[in-house]
């Protein structure tokens, strides 16, 4: 194993999405993972392109944004350190659903989203590790959006 | 949104403690319970913060400078305050949710040597209907509070802080969820999913404090407008521990 290799396997299994993870499954899933930036204002993806990664967040925070037509972009979440951007590339047709905008200079470690498919189908303990991750990021999701269209400080809550 | 200062027309009022609320009437109008939102260590000032809704907050938001208008109290429970003292306290409110807590803020920042961590953590529908802005900046430069604001959406020209739900900041916030005081105050709703995820990161139901609100008519317990179950929230509240009103939130007739 290169030494670059063994220092992202290290910044996977330290990233809080991955704590806890066991050393054989950490060695497979920083086998998919590459160390990237992003320069503030640049995007990480645009809605409707192909979902094939997603983001470990190690500094900085993403706006994930939608463009509504007569309002220009709206950012609807925020995601910062120790947390994840990006569930599309579990579930076809693997495309982005909005735009993710650095909001500020923003490190991460890009996960390809082929490679750790192909890792989880040959291995379902892996997948079910994974799952078990992605899971509450999904539910969180659907809560705050549940609560984002109640719209609970609006005039008629 | 409105914020009214009154000065008293004759004897003033028993000074009032953070939570409490007043009866204000609009004369030939009616009359609502309204929190007080000042601060509590200028007892002269009244200070209350409106949402123009209904036909009283519409009528008390239209008065002018100088105009006159009744009021009883203070009323009810309000936060506790002496139950904080040496712990770490976590302020959850959403909306208009601020404006009963800011009175227990100032409170705080007063006497900030006997609390331990204060986390101010304040969720709005979007920049420009974030309460009480100019002293959340203010109250953000302190060194010996965290104060964190999150919006439920917002233009991109428009904001550079956290988007998505006031939940959602809990997790960032330093605090010992074993000695910690939560005052939460909010829209119902808002209140449930943040007792719930005070109660997941540690906190226990009977230190979480939540302001509940429903149509107040007496404030003193005998009319039953605002029975809540078996309390009145005029009387035995406005401010509850969450384990005493928990399995009434469930309920949808209350």
């Amino acid at each position: 194993m290169s030494g670059a290799a063994k220092d992202i396997e290290e910044i996977v299994r330290e990233h809080a999405f991955f704590e806890g993870l066991l050393e054989p499954f950490g060695k497979l899933i920083s086998g998919c993972a590459k160390n990237v930036h992003f320069q503030p204002g640049e995007y990480l993806f645009h809605e409707g392109d192909a979902a094939d990664q997603f983001y470990l967040i190690r500094q900085g925070c993403v706006a994930l944004e939608i463009k509504a037509p007569g309002r220009g972009a709206i950012t609807f979440q925020t995601v910062r350190e120790d947390e994840v951007v990006g569930v599309e590339w579990l579930i076809p047709p693997y495309r982005w659903s909005y735009d993710a905008r650095a909001a500020e200079f923003t490190r991460a470690i890009a996960m390809d989203g082929a490679c750790l498919r192909r890792k989880c189908e040959a291995d379902h303990d892996l997948g079910y590790e994974v799952m078990k991750r992605f899971m509450p990021v999904l539910i969180q999701r659907l809560q705050a959006a549940q609560m984002q269209i109640l719209d609970v400080y609006g005039e008629q809550a | 949104m409105w914020t009214l200062e009154i000065e008293p027309d004759g004897p003033a009022s028993a000074a009032a403690a953070p939570g409490q609320f007043n009866m204000l009437t609009a004369f030939g109008v009616g009359e609502a319970a309204i929190s007080l939102s000042g601060d509590p260590a200028e007892p002269g000032r009244l200070v209350h913060t409106i949402r123009a809704v209904g036909p009283v907050s519409h009528a008390l938001a239209q008065l002018r400078p100088g105009a006159a208008l009744g009021l009883r109290g203070p009323f009810g429970a309000g936060w506790p305050m002496a139950e904080a003292a040496g712990r770490d306290v976590v302020i959850m409110a959403g909306g208009l949710g601020l404006a009963p807590l800011r009175p227990a803020i100032y409170r705080l920042l007063a006497e900030r040597a006997r609390y331990g961590q204060v986390q101010v953590l304040y969720g709005a529908r979007s920049p420009a209907d974030i309460l009480f802005r100019r002293e959340l900046e203010s109250w953000r430069r302190r060194l010996d509070v965290e104060i964190e604001v999150t919006v439920d959406h917002a233009a991109v020209s428009d904001w550079r802080g956290h988007v998505g739900v006031v939940t959602t900041l809990l997790g960032r916030a330093a605090f010992d969820p074993a000695n910690t005081v939560a005052l939460v105050c909010g829209p119902e709703i808002m209140m449930r999913f943040c007792a719930a995820a005070l109660g997941d990161a540690g906190v226990k139901a009977e230190a979480i404090h939540l302001s509940m609100e429903r149509n107040m008519k007496c404030a003193i317990g005998l009319c039953g407008h605002c029975q809540f179950g078996p309390v009145f929230i005029c009387r035995d509240g406005p401010v509850f521990r969450y384990d005493q009103v928990a399995g009434l939130l469930r309920h949808k007739e209350l």
